[in-house]
């Protein structure tokens, strides 16, 4: 059990602003949040390599947060695919174990035994530099996980892979880490289907602070503030300055907004989230289409009503020339509420928002 | 097109060719002439232009007024060079592994200044150096000792040991120390284990400069020493009587460029950064 108390540093581009949170043992935690949010202080700060300005880091209720940097029991990953470039792959892997006081023969058996599991088994004696990009990151996985440190910290170890090794790698990683069932895992991404793929429960960062944690399905449907919205979101979420008036919700003077099965505030101003699958062709609002853009399987198209910009997704490929007017319906059941200060205040009649 | 550019550029690496090496058959042609060979004109090829004399290297070999042994010159030439470059080198290291790893702060000063300060070290003129060395030897009773040259390399070459050092460290990157703390190297350990063994081409390429500029200097070797110590520049100079003899100064200077000559065909290999090729992606 990893326990971090009011963890706050300074002197950096991005700071950490008092997080705290209770990490179990044997779960992945996924930690999400654009870039400068503080998702790779928050990594340094744990491994130490980061000074605290207050704060305090307790595994397994003791104290580690003046521990040396060795000391500490973890492990990371970085970005960057770094291995030691003088080292074979093999010597790579077996380094830590080394360091740990193994002899030369076990640590290369062992080291040998966590290639084979990545899949690395027959490169054993070439430098880190003869390996393709994917390939030298599973080195430093191996090598992350071959001591069983109690914390395992991976800092977006696919950001730099293309496409192709991104998904493979994402669809064996829960396979690779299976058998750390007594470390913390930590993961963290800028990707909210990486996070929410991956993860038993997702963290939300912004700022420096955590801003969310739950369950990724809890926190994808139920986001308890704008800014988790706009974090978790991809395609991104629009944001509509709106207001409520005598129980009915408006886009803005003269716009009516879809509200069917919502329970309204009271009069007043709210930010009114449209994710891009709340909006489909066909309906009664009118829009211009500003950009088109072709994802894979689906086509993401951003439009200018006359209250704001959203954008909206449709399956499959389809032609969306730029400049044209469309018409879309929205979809109420879609649509959450925020307050001016960032709350989530969509509530629903059959339910809590 | 191509054919053109090809044949001019051979043309120029050709000419370049003869120009670098020239001087070099020159002086080996010269080194095997005598006096009557060196004073009937303009002769290059032995046997054909002039009869081949070893007098120029024989002399080298020996003391009185038929030459001067360049043996003891010789070895005192590579003790202070090695000492010094060695010293240089392992001093300017870690010096330079700390100005890129840690940020020094002391009122103004800061990393940058730091290594500027060595650098300047290399921007003065040597006369200015050369009063106050002279005055600091002679109060330690080191002047015209080997230790005395040593010490004054050793704060010759570190500015360029640092420099080098300096700017490579700067091209690793610092994860590279980081991952070695993660994964049970002490920040000591990270440097010997980590960044040391990946520092090779950068370690070369500063020994090399020590080497050339210690092994190369005259100026310091002349005003330092007088009877008891002699390096090799300084006694190349002393050849140098009423008469020139030629034939002595070309073996001379042949046999003093030949130990750096051997050194960089040895370490030309190492003169690359490509092993850090894959340290970061």
């Amino acid at each position: 059990m990893l326990q971090i108390d009011h963890l706050t540093t300074a002197a950096a581009k991005v700071t950490l602003d008092d997080v705290s949170f209770l990490f179990e043992a044997g779960k992945i935690y996924t930690i999400l949040g654009r870039t400068g949010a503080g998702k790779t202080e928050l990594l340094r700060a744990l491994m130490g390599l980061n000074p605290l300005t207050v704060g305090t880091i307790k595994l397994d209720e003791e104290d580690i947060t003046e521990r040396p940097i060795r000391a500490r029991n973890m492990s990371l990953v970085y970005q960057q695919f770094i291995n030691y470039p003088h080292l074979s792959v093999l010597d790579n892997v077996a380094f830590p174990l080394r360091r740990q006081g193994k002899d030369k023969v076990e640590a290369q058996a062992l080291a040998g035994q966590m290639l084979t599991t990545v899949g690395l088994g027959e490169f054993l004696q070439r430098r880190p530099a003869q390996l393709s990009g994917g390939q030298q990151q599973r080195v430093a996985l191996a090598r992350a996980m071959v001591k069983q440190s109690r914390i395992l910290m991976l800092d977006e170890p696919l950001a730099n892979l293309d496409y192709k090794l991104r998904e493979q790698l994402r669809e064996e990683f829960p396979r690779l880490v299976a058998d750390n069932v007594e470390s913390v895992i930590l993961y963290t991404t800028t990707e909210p289907r990486e996070a929410m793929e991956l993860g038993n429960t997702m963290i939300v960062m912004h700022g420096g602070r955590v801003i969310a944690s739950g369950a990724p399905a809890d926190l994808f449907a139920h986001p308890p503030t704008k800014d988790t919205a706009s974090v978790i979101s991809d395609p991104p979420i629009s944001f509509i300055s709106g207001f409520v008036r005598n129980n009915s919700l408006y886009f803005s003077e003269g716009h009516l907004a879809p509200s069917i099965g919502l329970l309204l505030p009271a009069d007043g101003p709210v930010t009114i989230a449209l994710r891009p699958d709340a909006i489909e062709p066909d309906g009664a609002f009118n829009a211009q289409i500003g950009l088109s853009e072709f994802s894979g399987s689906q086509t993401i198209i951003h439009l200018d009503f006359d209250f704001g910009r959203a954008i909206m997704m449709v399956d499959g490929i389809e032609a969306f020339a730029a400049g044209n007017d469309i018409n879309v319906s929205i979809r109420s059941e879609h649509i959450m509420l925020f307050a001016p200060d960032g709350g989530n205040i969509t509530l629903r009649n059959n339910q809590n928002g | 097109m191509n054919k053109f550019y090809h044949t001019l550029k051979t043309i120029f690496l050709l000419g370049w060719s003869i120009f670098v090496v020239f001087p070099f058959l020159w002086a080996l042609s010269t080194s095997f002439k005598d006096a009557n060979a060196i004073t009937s004109g303009a002769t290059y090829i032995p046997w054909v232009d002039f009869e081949p004399s070893t007098q120029g290297w024989t002399s080298l070999f020996t003391t009185g007024s038929q030459g001067i042994n360049i043996i003891g010159p010789f070895i005192d030439s590579a003790a202070v060079t090695l000492i010094a470059s060695l010293v240089s080198l392992i001093l300017g290291t870690l010096a330079a592994y700390g100005l890129s790893r840690f940020e020094y702060r002391l009122g103004f000063v800061k990393n940058s200044d730091i290594t500027f300060f060595f650098i300047s070290q290399r921007i003065m003129p040597p006369i200015v150096l050369a009063i106050p060395f002279f005055l600091m030897l002679k109060e330690l009773g080191a002047l015209d000792t080997i230790f005395g040259l040593v010490l004054v390399y050793i704060a010759l070459l570190l500015p360029i040991a640092v420099w080098v050092m300096t700017d490579f460290f700067s091209g690793i990157p610092k994860e590279l120390d980081e991952m070695a703390m993660t994964d049970g190297c002490s920040p000591i350990g990270a440097f010997f284990r980590v960044v040391l063994p990946n520092s090779l081409p950068g370690l070369v390429v500063a020994g090399m400069f020590c080497l050339i500029f210690g092994w190369n200097d005259f100026f310091f070797a002349f005003t330092l020493t007088f009877t008891e110590t002699q390096l090799l520049p300084v006694s190349i100079v002393s050849l140098n009587s009423s008469v020139t003899p030629w034939w002595s100064l070309s073996a001379f200077a042949l046999i003093s460029v030949a130990p750096l000559a051997c050194v960089a065909v040895i370490v030309e290999r190492y003169m690359s950064r490509g092993t850090m090729s894959g340290a970061i992606r």
